[in-house]
């Protein structure tokens, strides 16, 4: 036989052996491609050929290792692939076992409610007032009524029972006094002042379902040369809708205020409007007060009425949190129950 | 102010329509022009079948000693029998009766009830005799009492058998019941409110008509008048009159004022109040004869003055500020504007009466009002401020209505004791100013169209309107009063919707706004919910976690209740708060952090200093899994709470944190609490809440934190210094230490890191062991080492260089024992 014939007939055999072999593929390629292998055995009749068929000798004996080589390395990797997949089979576990868990706290949803009211405005250019200096919780009576059109004797003071803390310091009833401290600095040569002021606001009330000693305000006002009632319109049209949704619609309707005239009520549709419902299918609910700001509030903080004009609103975030999920107790805002704040969990609204 | 739209019709050239549908759509006008409606009613409500009866036999009961047997005639055929228990009913009396089938409101329950065929102790009543209240009249408008019987029409009322009670008694009436705003005083009258809807409407308004004949003797012959002082009252006057027959007001009267949500009195009492809803101005009659003297004066109440007034209650009155009726010889009358006095009360034997007509001064009536808390239709009216065109018209119209009703003669003569004339107030307006701050694009016809519905005079020159502000509408004294007016005659639905535009504002928070709320956020992202309390709370509770415990803390002069007294110095107790009404309710797991403000009082009438607060509280178990033994539920402890704190100062920016073992605060545990420090500034403590607070409520063990925000952002540094992360790689040894347990963590790593030289880049403690195995008094602590050089590949010998310069410093400062 030749050694081509020889190296043929290897080629078949191992073929045979790697396509049959259940085990050791490792101590196969040592017995086939190995320092003492068949085909290294073999190979070393190279030097018995004689010159002008070495070449193709040589050939042939590539052939037959690449095809080993390669059928092995094929023969490996399944064998790889079976034991991992046994092991993977043998590691399998119950996946609708729960999950460990992990806290992820909320904000309070009255401040859900604030914050999405402060996005809203800083979006359209307001800026917000909190701070402790322009926006504190204890105030004077001056800042508080007397600023806000609400001299002492005034009938509308009856609206909003105060806590005093001497005839002249009070906590604050409202967010407006805000508004004072914000227009006395304000530099109009930087243009209109927009803002908004949201806080926490205290009356002297007996804390029920509907009523609570401390709520949320959050204060809106405009001063600029051009402002009308259209804009104040305009612009609680757009919260609510950033509120409520859309597709919902608000009217307003006179109202009265000290620090306003004209004062309104405005009212948002609970439920949406389309262009072809009756009016009367509309329900309303009330939901915030808004008027083109006083004269004599400009005035007093040094603004020439006759030259700016103004609106201001005052959103209750407490309501709005209300109406929005149902919760018929505002004393539930206060509690800090974590079976109803924890239920607050919705983020990317 | 309950308006029937019936009578409301009287002073209006058009009448409105008074069907339900109609009454309902008028209110939602009203609601979108004018003022807020409570309410669009009628007495009858659902009730039906109410006729009038006449009663023409009443027999006795075989079997009763209480019920009689009547038969009353309804305008039919045959008579009815009925049954009652009336103390009250008689032969010939027109009453009403609730026929078989009828309707009724249930006065206990008022649910609505069917009146059925029934057998009285054996006696059959087809049908019920009622009295008002069984009808639906509350106590406080039906004319008499329960007790006192079934309903008797009067003999002037001119009913007939078989007539429709519910018309009859204008039970069918609808009533528009307004919430009025405290400027719309003209409301509180019909005239004042015909002009209002008028003005929606675009109906004129008709002011009443009425005559009025004056007799001998002259009524300053009777009594004199004064004023103490012009600032009590700018009007004041009265008339006298003489020989009236005080009884019931006929029907038509009693009618408009149980409607108007009024009782029937008498009809002297009933006229003073049927003015006062009628034009706005309230009026009071003294019965004359019962005056001490005939001099009656305005003046403030005197020292040691008290008064019963007519309801029931004697009141001590507050010399000098008071302001009071009285005669010149005894204790006053009444409080002016407020509420009669019993010692002066017309009633049915009075035969010469004193009716006053005023304008008080609105504000001391409100304080008299307001100190003897009286809030009566009269205090509510002068407060607001009422049409001083009437209030003469309203007396002389009184006096003539008692001239007619109650058979009087109004002696000659209005006694004036003051009558300061109003003066008129013009404003004008442009059409471009009113465009200009509504927004809109209305014409100077717009603008007079709805000035002309309002009724208000006005006069045009050039482009300015100069319009009369009239009497009647006290609440209005400036432009942008007449702006309010054309706005909601126009129609808030019809203004346009626009957004402001002018120079752009950029909308952005500032640095204080972004830590704060970025403060929230990183506690949230630390597994706490965010909690928000009362701030107001007891003194105790105030001071509980105080930053200083002798801050003076804010105080309400006039609280609503004793656990809601004091202005908060901390969060923590109102952080407590909720733990415990948690744990109350089962929920165990609590981590609640809390962002606001606390409060320190300064001199008297100084604004406390408002601080920023930052506080948390961490209770019960972390469950990591519910079902893994590994990963099991367990108790949160300190250094849980100290973990976030630690990692929120890390993540706001807070540098060089140290925690200093602290036993100075006494609401927290001596042994496991820590002060924070950064540098030398002390930011707020963190630690195990004392259990003397924590085990009276049944709670776990309580950690909590509370920071001052303020010092925290102003420590806050600004920027990232961003390092290259190297890629030489690093190199570790570990060292375990026996060492004294009085050694803190804090020393070891300070002598580490003192000795360590320039190559170490972190210390991890990784093991503390403190147990038997160990000698008394002993534990071990072992820590981590890691080197890196960041200009090279850290050589083994350097790093076994420093690693033993450290073992050999903590050998020598602490006397340790490495192992």
């Amino acid at each position: 036989m030749s050694l081509i014939e020889d190296l043929k007939a290897l080629k078949a055999t191992a073929v045979a052996r790697i396509n049959a072999t259940e085990a050791d593929v490792e101590a196969l390629r040592v017995s086939l491609l190995g320092k003492k292998g068949e085909l290294t055995a073999l190979l070393k009749g190279m030097k018995d050929v004689a010159p002008e068929e070495r070449k193709t000798v040589g050939e042939i004996g590539n052939d037959v290792r690449q095809t080993i080589t390669t059928l092995l390395a094929q023969k490996k990797a399944a064998e790889e692939t079976a034991r991992l997949n046994e092991q993977l089979a043998a590691e399998t576990i119950d996946v609708t076992l729960p999950g460990s868990a992990h806290q992820v706290g909320q904000p309070h949803v009255l401040q859900q409610i604030i914050d999405e009211i402060e996005q809203h405005f800083l979006g359209l250019g307001f800026e917000i007032i909190d701070d402790i200096v322009d926006s504190p919780e204890v105030e004077t009576d001056e800042y508080n009524f007397e600023r806000e059109n609400l001299p002492k004797d005034h009938p509308a003071r009856d609206m909003q029972d105060t806590f005093y803390i001497t005839p002249e310091i009070l906590l604050r009833t409202q967010t407006s006094p805000v508004q004072s401290r914000s227009l006395e600095k304000h530099d109009f040569s930087k243009g209109p002042l927009k803002m908004i002021a949201p806080g926490k606001v205290y009356r002297r009330d007996t804390d029920d379902a509907t009523h609570s000693h401390q709520f949320h305000q959050v204060e809106g006002m405009v001063v600029g040369e051009n402002i009308t009632m259209a804009d104040l319109k305009g612009t609680l049209l757009s919260i609510m809708q950033k509120l409520f949704g859309e597709k919902h619609q608000i009217r307003m309707r006179p109202s009265y205020f000290p620090f306003t005239e004209p004062s309104v009520e405005v009212d948002v549709s609970w439920n949406e409007v389309t262009p072809d419902m009756k009016p009367e299918d509309i329900e309303w609910i009330e939901v915030l007060g808004a008027g083109m700001t006083h004269p004599n509030v400009l005035r007093m903080d040094g603004i020439d009425p006759e030259k700016y004009s103004a609106f201001a609103f005052g959103l209750g975030p407490d309501r709005f949190a209300m109406l929005k999920y149902g919760v018929d107790d505002i004393r539930q805002f206060y509690l800090n129950d974590v079976r109803f704040l924890s239920q607050f969990n919705r983020k990317g609204n | 102010m309950k308006t029937s739209l019936k009578w409301l019709n009287e002073y209006l050239e058009e009448s409105v329509a008074v069907d339900e549908q109609s009454a309902a759509d008028l209110a939602e006008r009203i609601e979108r022009t004018s003022v807020e409606v409570d309410s669009v009613t009628t007495l009858a409500g659902k009730q039906d079948g109410l006729v009038v009866a006449q009663v023409k036999t009443v027999a006795p009961h075989p079997d009763s000693d209480h019920m009689v047997i009547t038969q009353v005639d309804i305008g039919q055929d045959e008579l009815i029998q009925v049954v009652t228990g009336a103390p009250n009913v008689a032969e010939g009396q027109y009453v009403i009766l609730a026929q078989v089938g009828s309707h009724i409101i249930d006065h206990n329950t008022d649910d609505i009830i069917e009146i059925k065929q029934a057998t009285l102790r054996g006696e059959t009543s087809f049908g019920m005799l009622v009295a008002l209240q069984e009808i639906g009249f509350d106590n406080k408008i039906a004319p008499k009492d329960f007790d006192a019987g079934i309903y008797v029409f009067g003999e002037e009322d001119n009913v007939h058998a078989g007539d429709d009670a519910i018309a009859i008694l204008g039970m069918n009436e609808p009533v528009i019941d307004t919430d009025l705003t405290p400027n719309r005083s003209d409301m509180l009258s019909m005239l004042g409110t015909a002009y209002e809807f008028g003005a929606m409407l675009g109906i004129k308004v008709v002011i009443p008509d009425f005559d009025l004949v004056e007799y001998e003797p002259l009524a300053a012959d009777q009594i004199q008048i004064s004023v103490e002082s012009d600032e009590l009252a700018s009007k004041y006057a009265v008339r006298v009159i003489n020989n009236i027959t005080v009884k019931d007001s006929p029907l038509w009267l009693q009618k408009r004022l149980w409607n108007a949500g009024m009782r029937p009195i008498n009809n002297v009492v009933d006229i003073t109040n049927y003015m006062m809803l009628v034009y706005g101005q309230p009026l009071h009659a003294f019965d004359l004869d019962k005056l001490t003297t005939k001099q009656l004066a305005v003046r403030r109440a005197k020292n040691n003055e008290q008064l019963t007034t007519l309801d029931g209650q004697t009141r001590q009155l507050r010399a000098g500020e008071d302001i009071v009726i009285a005669t010149n010889d005894a204790q006053p009358l009444m409080l002016a504007g407020v509420m009669g006095g019993m010692s002066s009360e017309v009633d049915r034997s009075t035969k010469n009466i004193v009716i006053e007509s005023a304008v008080f001064n609105p504000s001391l009536v409100r304080a008299t009002a307001r100190r003897h808390n009286i809030h009566s239709e009269a205090s509510s009216r002068f407060e607001r401020g009422v049409n001083s065109d009437h209030t003469f018209t309203a007396l002389d119209h009184a006096a003539s209505l008692v001239d007619t009703l109650a058979t009087g003669q109004v002696a000659r003569g209005l006694l004036t004791a003051v009558n300061q004339p109003r003066e008129a107030i013009q404003q004008a307006i442009t059409v471009n100013r009113v465009n200009h701050i509504l927004g809109t694009t209305l014409t100077l016809a717009d603008v007079t169209t709805i000035l002309d519905r309002l009724a208000f005079e006005y006069t045009i020159v050039d482009s300015k309107i100069n319009v009369v502000l009239p009497a009647r509408r006290p609440d209005m004294s400036i432009e942008a009063d007449l702006i309010e007016e054309i706005a909601r005659l126009y129609g808030y639905d019809n203004l346009p919707v626009t957004l402001p535009y002018g120079p752009t504002t950029p909308g952005s928070l500032t640095k204080a706004q972004r830590q704060i709320r970025a403060s929230r956020k990183i506690l949230e992202s630390l597994g706490m919910n965010q909690a928000i309390s009362y701030a107001l709370t007891t003194p105790e509770k105030a001071q509980q976690f105080a930053e200083n415990p002798a801050a003076k803390v804010v105080t309400l002069d006039y609280p609503m209740s004793s656990d809601r007294t004091t202005v908060r110095q901390n969060l923590l107790a109102g952080l407590l708060e909720d733990v415990a009404y948690n744990v109350n309710h089962s929920v165990r797991d609590i981590a609640l952090y809390e962002q606001g403000r606390v409060f320190v009082a300064n001199g008297k009438n100084e604004l406390p200093t408002e601080i920023e607060h930052l506080a948390g509280v961490l209770t019960g178990n972390i469950v990591e899994s519910s079902w893994q033994q590994e990963k099991a539920e367990r108790v949160v402890d300190f250094y849980d709470i100290k973990g976030i704190v630690v990692a929120y100062l890390e993540q706001i920016g807070v540098k060089n944190v140290r925690y200093v073992a602290t036993d100075r605060h006494a609401n927290m545990h001596p042994g496991r609490t820590a002060d924070i420090y950064t540098d030398d500034v002390y930011l707020g403590f963190v630690g195990q809440i004392h259990p003397k607070m924590t085990r009276a409520k049944k709670m776990t063990p309580v950690y909590g934190f509370e920071l001052n925000l303020f010092t925290v952002m102003s420590a806050a540094k600004e920027t990232v210094s961003y390092q290259p992360v190297t890629r030489f790689p690093q190199v570790s040894r570990d060292v375990a230490l026996l060492i004294n347990d009085t050694i803190t963590n804090e020393q070891v790593m300070t002598v580490i890191h003192q000795a360590a030289g320039s190559k170490l880049a972190d210390v991890t403690l990784f093991d503390v062991y403190a147990g038997d195995k160990l000698p008394t008094g002993k534990k071990s602590l072992a820590y981590q080492l890691t080197y890196q050089n960041n200009e090279g590949t850290l050589v083994e010998a350097e790093v076994n260089d420093d690693f033993e310069v450290v073992t050999k410093a903590l050998v020598a400062e602490l006397g340790a024992d490495i192992r």
